[in-house]
């Protein structure tokens, strides 16, 4: 089932679009903490989570995660990747779940973990630019949100950009080192 | 487009199923959702006359005309139809990946005329019946074809194109902006086009959902340009009800001498 999805391999038309050619010449590496919240409601479920990059014009460079219920019987979780309405509309419509390396269990309550490298993955071919890390969250029978953090691709140095969620999602942190 | 013509065809030769008063009601599909993921979708549409959108309370919709157009073009059979005192309801199987229309299509004449006693009376049905139900000796006798179009659409994964296709017949809306692509703040554009052509200067009225707990409409009356175009930009995410009507003298059915083509959509508007 391994796909290739136009968000997460730009084309030289999007790099042309955006006036940026110029592939990353050194290794740089990409680590996103997300805290899912711990809340205190009758009914939790984990959130379904996406996490992408964003051009300045909105469209999607790259998808890096989703997490999603990826083992319920007959993709049923899938039924629900739409109330991540963002993402829905930005690239997940477009995308054939699950997709290798992107797609993930739903994660628990606490700091989450996300490591990526411009070696490997939807990295590997970001063009250089500014780019705007999205996370957004929904949870079943809960609310959703979506906390948006810009960076600078790749770094020159090594830099922590942060955000802050409200209800669905607590801090977001990013750290990122050439 | 050989098939869709048969069943307009057919279509037009059942009665429509609208009380006579309806034209002083809101004729409406609902469906359960526009936006879908997952790997077996469905949807459940209700139907129904009603003033307050959208809320069953009047009259159930009669599902003559109904056309369930799947995003290859070919019909979709609607499951578990069944029609209550207040409204008809089915689902749609969604099993391609796309967008489905859903439509109820009518064509049907309406006549009013004094009988022998001088009474004015109402009549609809098709040239057939017109026959037969009215008498020989109705004076001032005046017919007006109806027809109408009532729609909504359903994306399952990503939205497509095929079923946004013109027929050419009576009032229609072009989709310039997708119809299952509507989000709150931003603007769409449409056309509204008759009998293939641009309308024209024709008014277009968008009415929010949940009329029932506000004091006010709050609708949005629109005028298309000479192109047949206009452009909403939603207030707010919800479902919207659009409507226009064109009365000319150009009807296709005899033997009326008039026109009353109308276009209903239910629209759903997403939060960003």
């Amino acid at each position: 089932m391994r796909m290739l999805v136009p968000g997460l391999l730009p084309t030289a038309l999007s790099a042309a679009l955006t006036g940026l050619v110029s592939l990353p010449a050194i290794a740089a590496d990409l680590n996103v903490k997300v805290e899912i919240p711990r809340l205190n409601v009758a009914e939790y479920h984990r959130p379904y989570v996406a996490v992408w990059l964003e051009r300045p014009d909105q469209s999607v460079a790259a998808t890096l995660a989703v997490w999603y219920d990826v083992k319920k019987k007959d993709k049923e979780g899938e039924k629900w990747l739409k109330d991540l309405r963002q993402w829905w509309r930005r690239t997940g419509r477009e995308v054939h779940m699950p997709v290798d390396g992107v797609s993930g269990a739903t994660r628990p309550a606490g700091d989450q973990q996300l490591s990526l490298s411009s070696d490997k993955g939807p990295l590997a071919q970001l063009p250089a630019g500014d780019y705007i890390l999205m996370v957004e969250a929904a949870r079943e029978v809960g609310g959703r949100e979506v906390v948006k953090v810009p960076l600078q691709w790749p770094p020159k140095a090594a830099q922590t950009a942060r955000g802050k969620g409200e209800s669905e999602l607590g801090a977001i942190t990013l750290d990122y080192k050439p | 487009m050989k098939r869709s013509f048969k069943l307009a065809a057919v279509a037009m030769t059942l009665a429509i199923g609208l009380p006579l008063s309806a034209s002083a009601h809101r004729t409406w599909l609902l469906p359960s959702a526009t936006v879908l993921s997952g790997n077996d979708p469905w949807v459940s549409v209700d139907a129904a006359v009603s003033n307050d959108l959208f809320f069953f309370e009047s009259f159930a919709l009669k599902l003559d005309g109904l056309q369930v157009t799947a995003p290859d073009g070919t019909f979709a059979k609607p499951e578990n139809a069944y029609t209550g005192k207040l409204r008809t309801s089915f689902d749609v199987h969604l099993t391609q990946s796309g967008t489905y229309k859903v439509a109820l299509l009518s064509n049907g004449l309406f006549g009013s005329y004094k009988d022998a006693a001088g009474q004015t009376k109402r009549w609809r049905g098709n040239a057939e019946t017109l026959a037969k139900e009215v008498p020989a000796d109705a004076r001032e006798l005046q017919v007006t074809q109806m027809q109408g179009r009532i729609e909504t659409f359903v994306s399952s994964g990503k939205p497509s194109q095929k079923v946004l296709e013109l027929s050419g017949t009576g009032l229609e809306l072009q989709a310039i902006t997708h119809p299952t692509d509507l989000v709150a703040g931003e603007a769409a554009n449409f056309r509204m086009v008759l009998d293939g052509k641009p309308a024209a200067n024709l008014k277009v009225t968008v009415v929010p959902g949940g009329t029932r707990y506000r004091d006010k409409l709050n609708e949005l009356t629109l005028t298309t340009d000479a192109d047949g175009k206009f452009s909403v930009t939603w207030p707010a995410a919800g479902m919207y009800w659009l409507e226009a009507t064109v009365k000319d003298n150009k009807p296709n059915l005899k033997p009326a001498t008039d026109r009353r083509a109308n276009y209903t959509a239910t629209l759903e508007v997403l939060a960003p």
